[in-house]
């Protein structure tokens, strides 16, 4: 864990605080930083990625579900694969930034 | 090398010419647009572009970066007049010069043209909101206290009585129903989605059609109706809905009949290697009995990409819900699935306190359509169980847990 104690841990939340196959959003932090939505999948999964869709300015976090490992913006209906980012259907193009995620002592931390 | 010729520059085009190089397609690709401008986005015609701040800016839909990334051979102000299926050849016309170009695969997606009413075509002031054109006259129209008479209580005349409050202007609706929307949302719930307006202090004259559009010296200045009311108007906004442009395939031998009839992949019936995308298309999908033709953004983009996958030879995509959106005096309304699948068998909260939800079952009762508004979270959940095959009643139980 040296490696990953070199970049910065945002809280995200408690373990518990989010059902399977819910999001949240953790806001921006000051400059240099940019909102982030994470995801626990209904297998257990912690993933993140960039909050703000890729084809117009809309939370991913606060106001879809997951579909499996896809999140759906529910502006347009674009979608992508949380694990990797990807645009998955128009009209998003643009893959999404993806984050690491550890959990620690029972709380969640996205890093970067 | 495949030659590939999309015809229509609006969303149904873009998204074909993105997505099938998306697939790999890396032959010749040609965009026909008969239109002067590099691609824009529809939907803010109806509802930025008329706001108080708007400068007659269009949103981008394929910017020149995006067209020569993508190698697309861009011919803008180039209009499709014929068409020959058996030579796989396609007339088009360019400021009166008139070229055939031949392809390998053709997708129209020349969408649809706004209805007008018959005989306006000449009197300043009678506006429609298509193009990019028609947005820009209208908002340079715009201003306080001026008079509009709305012909059309859908979702484009009511964006516009919505921008048209933000100007101070009076505004009546004129809607040929006797209850706006009713035939897409049912009786009770158009009655509330149309309430808005009345709240905003605009007319809604309901059961009543236009007789005639009354000009001086060219220009409009008011409206008769069918009852004899004269409605006085320094602008009319035509919102009557919208035909597929299709009359330059009338000599094709192409299956066009309001629309042009397509297979599960998008093309069309009987001439293999031709498509149709968009507004233009009818086609089964898989969630419904009936083929359907779809006026929706998104939709031309799902479409697009069934289109491309099948062009490639790639497994065809999994199968997306309708979905559609309005903004309407600060509250958008989503709509997903097919309503008029259904019955409104859940109504509640409502415009007034911007928290209407209205769920549509089938005969068998699964819930085949949601509107829902100012809750996003909430709609996403009614999608995810209008695709489940989830009953309308069980769906109902989302409302009481998360309103």
């Amino acid at each position: 864990m040296e490696s990953a104690q070199m970049v910065e841990r945002r809280f995200a939340c408690n373990e518990g605080d989010l059902a399977p196959g819910e999001s949240m959003t953790v806001p921006v932090e000051g400059p240099g930083t940019v909102a982030v939505a994470v995801y626990l999948t209904e297998e257990g999964a912690y993933f993140a990625t960039a909050d703000t869709c890729t084809h117009e300015d809309w939370s991913l976090g606060e106001d879809s579900d997951l579909e499996g490992n896809e999140i759906v913006c529910p502006l347009h209906m674009a979608r992508f694969d949380i694990r990797s980012g990807e645009a998955l259907c128009f009209p998003a193009t643009i893959a999404l930034a993806t984050f690491e995620v550890v959990v620690d002592a029972g709380k969640v931390y996205v890093l970067g | 090398m495949t030659r590939i010729v999309v015809v229509g520059g609006s969303t149904g085009g873009v998204r074909s010419v993105q997505a099938l190089r998306r697939a790999g397609h890396d032959g010749d690709l040609v965009l026909v647009s008969d239109e002067q401008h590099l691609p824009y986005d529809r939907p803010p015609l109806s509802k930025d572009l008329l706001g108080l701040d708007s400068v007659g800016d269009p949103v981008p839909l394929l910017g020149q970066d995006e067209v020569d990334a993508l190698q697309v051979d861009l011919r803008l102000g180039t209009r499709a007049v014929g068409l020959d299926p058996a030579a796989r050849s396609l007339i088009l016309e360019r400021a009166g010069e008139v070229e055939q170009i031949s392809y390998d695969v053709l997708v129209i997606a020349t969408g649809v043209d706004a209805r007008r009413l018959a005989g306006t075509a000449d009197i300043a002031g009678v506006h429609v909101i298509r193009r990019l054109e028609d947005a820009r006259a209208l908002r340079s129209s715009m201003g306080p206290g001026r008079r509009a008479v709305v012909v059309g209580a859908g979702f484009i005349g009511a964006e516009f009585a919505s921008a048209a409050a933000d100007h101070e202007m009076a505004v009546t609706l004129v809607e040929a129903q006797s209850v706006p929307l009713a035939h897409i949302l049912g009786p009770e719930v158009g009655a509330e989605v149309a309430s808005v307006h009345v709240a905003h202090g605009a007319d809604l004259l309901t059961d009543r059609t236009v007789a005639s559009i009354e000009s001086v010296d060219g220009r409009v200045n008011g409206v008769r109706l069918d009852d004899g009311t004269d409605l006085p108007a320094d602008i009319v906004v035509v919102g009557i809905g919208a035909s597929p442009a299709t009359s330059w395939l009338e000599h094709s031998g192409l299956p066009v009949d309001h629309g042009i009839d397509c297979d599960e992949d998008l093309q069309v019936l009987g001439f293999p290697g031709v498509y149709a995308v968009g507004d233009i298309a009818r086609w089964p999908h898989p969630a419904y009995d009936a083929p359907i033709r779809v006026e929706h953004w998104t939709s031309a983009g799902d479409q697009a990409q069934v289109m491309a996958a099948h062009v490639v030879g790639r497994p065809r995509p999994k199968p997306v819900l309708p979905y559609v959106w309005s903004d309407q005096y600060g509250h958008r309304i989503q709509i997903v699935g097919r309503p008029s699948e259904g019955e409104a068998s859940t109504l509640h909260g409502s415009m007034a306190t911007g928290d209407l939800v209205a769920l549509y079952a089938a005969p068998d009762g699964r819930l085949v359509g949601a509107l829902v508004v100012d809750d996003p979270r909430l709609l996403m959940r009614l999608r995810k169980a209008i695709s489940a095959g989830t009953p309308a009643s069980e769906a109902a139980q989302l409302l009481a847990a998360t309103v």
